[in-house]
């Protein structure tokens, strides 16, 4: 087994693109997001196709639609992407799929890279869905096919919650194939399964809840459980990478890990924790699993409201078990990710800074301005809000601070959310007016510099339709647009920043530089592309 | 090859100084050697200049992917101001590799840092010393091996520090 040629050392995320390759997935699609991005990027690697789409909600609408055709489907996203996405997500677990549909919510407890640190699992609940966690890269790959096999079976999408640790450590995989092959997407019309009119919404809940039982039956039989016989005094229950943790700190305590972490396989656990003498249940982030188990009176009790915070650990849950909860020692403060050196946004916050603005700000590398020197951001909550927010603050603050008020994102956030924000500025313009800056480096440079719509390029870097931000600007009616390369003349910058905030119109300023660490590769890209078009043309010129 | 207990390894730096590259050849270079292994990093952030640790655990069988604090075997430190920062990472008698444990002037390379402590770092491990050169070769395009094999070299046939040092 060990000198099997399969097994590879990966990370989790590789793991879910090895599976999703051998499930013969017909289409990954997602938006790139720490740390789900690698998936789709390796899928693509196996010779996938994978597609970066605008944002998490347009990606799992393609999926879907794949999966209405019969066809299996990957979408991936981190945490709040899911968010994004939840509006088609929540109808999508009503009208079910044809093929295999899995999406990926990658969480990020501890907030390595993200703004919050919600649960995803209460997702499932919310929207009524299965969802698998797995503990390891070779549980990524085996809960992977998995999912395509329980979405396929019941009908449903699949929710596949990974975290942070899990996404991005390696450990060992071996490749195990096993499914059943896909089928040829098809298309047969089934109206009252996928036209969520009121009147087939109403059964559609019904079938929902029923689908939901059975899976919950399924869950019973103890398939996506792992039960470690230890010591019977002490009991936990626990899943993902937290199992991990708690095998190590407590390597003779008897252990219920779950694979499945909706609907939950309540009876099992009963079973459990009326077998050990005490039973723990010790899981990272909020307390979903404690409470759904003691509403089901199951004996159980939680950790300290103290360990809901940042990710867990072997010390964090030797304390919970020790039932120590003195102050946790901090880890060590090292120096923070800052803008790099050589950022063509630069000049761009020294300029704000100078002309004292305001500034809504957005999700990216840029939103690193807001450290010293620049403390150049004042607000930053969501994809794209800094369009809105920038707005509301427009439309309410005396005249004096309105006029300072500018909104402040990045080329793929823009793309991601911001338009429907440019939208609205169009439509419910402030008195004072309003400037939008884009930042745009050319690439998604914080994930890792990924393509998307403004990049002309798709997600394996092959030329495609190229989005105009400043075109749809134009388009939408905006006053005054203007491109800008803010690094030869800064002053250029400041001077057109000073002329539109000074007017009540509406402005775009597009500040338009590539990213010092994308702009070799981007000028290859290129290369590459022009390349193809001038063998292109004298194919065609032979044909001729 | 036994090796019952799980050695710890953490490798420190700053992002851009190849702190990833370096604990994915010596991870590469465990599992060739037939361990389990197990590495964790958070690497988000890596690239904007940040403080960046990976954890690289292997052995027998790896639980947690990532080392209790205090319970590092080896901390190797490609930043000098890194070091104070991540000691408390180290066991009170695991063993420290600073940069300035590679002298300056016989690195042929300033990039090869990280491979040069790994070097420095294999000396003391059970791992053949093959199973790092193919990971070596493994994990770089072809136009570096020689000067990393060079650095692994020089490292590895530095004499060891002192316990303590």
């Amino acid at each position: 087994m060990r000198e099997g040629k399969e097994r590879r050392l990966v990370s989790g995320d590789e793991a879910v693109a090895a599976a999703a390759r051998d499930a013969g997935v017909h289409l990954g699609t997602g938006y790139p997001g720490t740390p789900s991005t690698e998936i789709l990027q390796v899928f693509s690697e196996l010779g996938g196709r994978a597609q970066w789409a605008p944002n998490e909600k347009v990606a799992l609408e393609v999926g879907l639609g794949a999966a209405f055709g019969g066809a299996r489907a990957l979408v991936t996203m981190k945490h709040v992407g899911v968010n994004v996405a939840a509006d088609p997500l929540f109808t999508a677990a009503y009208t079910g799929v044809s093929g295999g549909l899995v999406v990926v919510s990658a969480d990020d407890p501890g907030m390595a890279s993200s703004q919050n640190e919600q649960d995803n699992r209460h997702y499932a609940v919310a929207a009524g869905l299965p969802l698998l966690e797995p503990s390891d890269s070779q549980e990524a790959y085996d809960l992977t096919l998995q999912a395509f096999d329980l979405s396929e079976r019941w009908q449903i999408p699949v929710l596949l919650r990974m975290t942070t640790r899990v996404c991005h450590s390696k450990s060992i995989v071996t490749r195990r194939p096993g499914l059943l092959a896909a089928k040829e997407p098809h298309f047969e019309r089934d109206i009252e399964k996928r036209v969520m009119i009121p009147a087939y919404a109403r059964p559609a809940h019904l079938r929902l809840r029923r689908k939901l039982a059975g899976i919950q039956a399924f869950a019973e039989t103890g398939a996506l459980i792992v039960e470690r016989r230890g010591d019977p005094a002490l009991g936990i229950v626990t899943s993902g990478v937290t199992a991990r943790h708690v095998q190590e700190a407590a390597p003779e305590a008897s252990l219920l890990e779950l694979k499945i972490l909706h609907p939950l396989p309540l009876e099992r656990i009963r079973a459990f924790a009326e077998r050990v003498g005490k039973c723990l249940v010790i899981e990272e982030g909020d307390p979903y699993l404690a409470d759904a188990l003691l509403a089901a009176g199951i004996p159980i009790s939680g950790k300290d409201p103290a360990f809901r915070f940042g990710e867990l650990n072997v010390g964090r849950v030797r304390r919970i078990l020790a039932g120590d909860f003195s102050p946790e020692p901090e880890p060590p403060r090292g120096k923070p990710p800052q803008l790099c050196e050589a950022c063509p946004y630069h000049p761009v916050y020294a300029t704000l800074r100078k002309l004292d603005c305001i500034v809504a700000g957005d999700i990216g590398c840029y939103t690193l301005g807001v450290l010293p020197p620049y403390q150049g951001m004042d607000t930053c909550v969501a994809m794209g809000a800094s369009v809105g927010v920038g707005l509301g603050l427009r439309h309410v603050l005396p005249e004096a601070q309105a006029r300072r008020v500018v909104s402040l994102i990045g080329d793929s956030t823009f793309v991601h959310s911001g338009v429907s924000g440019l939208i609205e500025m169009v439509y419910n313009p402030p008195k004072t007016g309003h400037v939008l800056v884009v930042l745009d480096n050319g690439t998604t440079a914080m994930t890792g510099q990924q393509e998307h719509p403004g990049t002309g390029r798709t997600l394996a870097h092959e030329p495609t339709q190229k989005l105009s931000i400043e075109g749809l600007a134009r388009a939408l009616g905006v006053d005054h647009v203007d491109v800008v390369d803010p690094i030869p003349d800064p002053g250029a910058f400041e001077k057109i920043l000073r002329e539109r905030l000074s007017t009540p119109k509406l402005s775009v300023i597009v500040a338009r530089r590539p990213c010092i660490l994308a702009a070799a590769d981007i000028r290859r890209y290129e290369k590459a592309a022009a390349e193809k078009r001038e063998k292109a043309c004298t194919l065609v010129a032979e044909a001729e | 090859m036994p090796q019952k207990k799980v050695m710890n390894v953490v490798v420190a730096g700053l992002g851009g100084q190849g702190v990833i590259k370096a604990s994915d050849i010596l991870a590469d270079a465990a599992f060739r050697a037939g361990l389990d292994v197990k590495k964790a990093e958070i690497h988000g952030m890596s690239q904007r200049g940040g403080s960046v640790t990976s954890d690289v655990r292997f052995g027998e069988v790896v639980l947690s992917p990532m080392i209790p604090p205090g319970e590092a075997d080896f901390l190797l430190v490609l930043e000098p101001s890194e070091v104070p920062v991540t000691r408390p990472l180290l066991a009170p008698n695991g063993v420290l590799i600073p940069p300035d444990a590679i002298p300056e002037d016989r690195l042929p390379n300033k990039r090869s840092l990280n491979v040069a402590l790994l070097g420095v770092l294999s000396a003391r491990l059970e791992i053949p010393e093959e199973h790092f050169r193919e990971a070596i070769r493994a994990a770089l395009p072809e136009r570096l091996h020689a000067v990393n094999e060079a650095a692994f070299r020089l490292g590895r046939e530095l004499p060891l520090p002192p316990p303590g040092a």
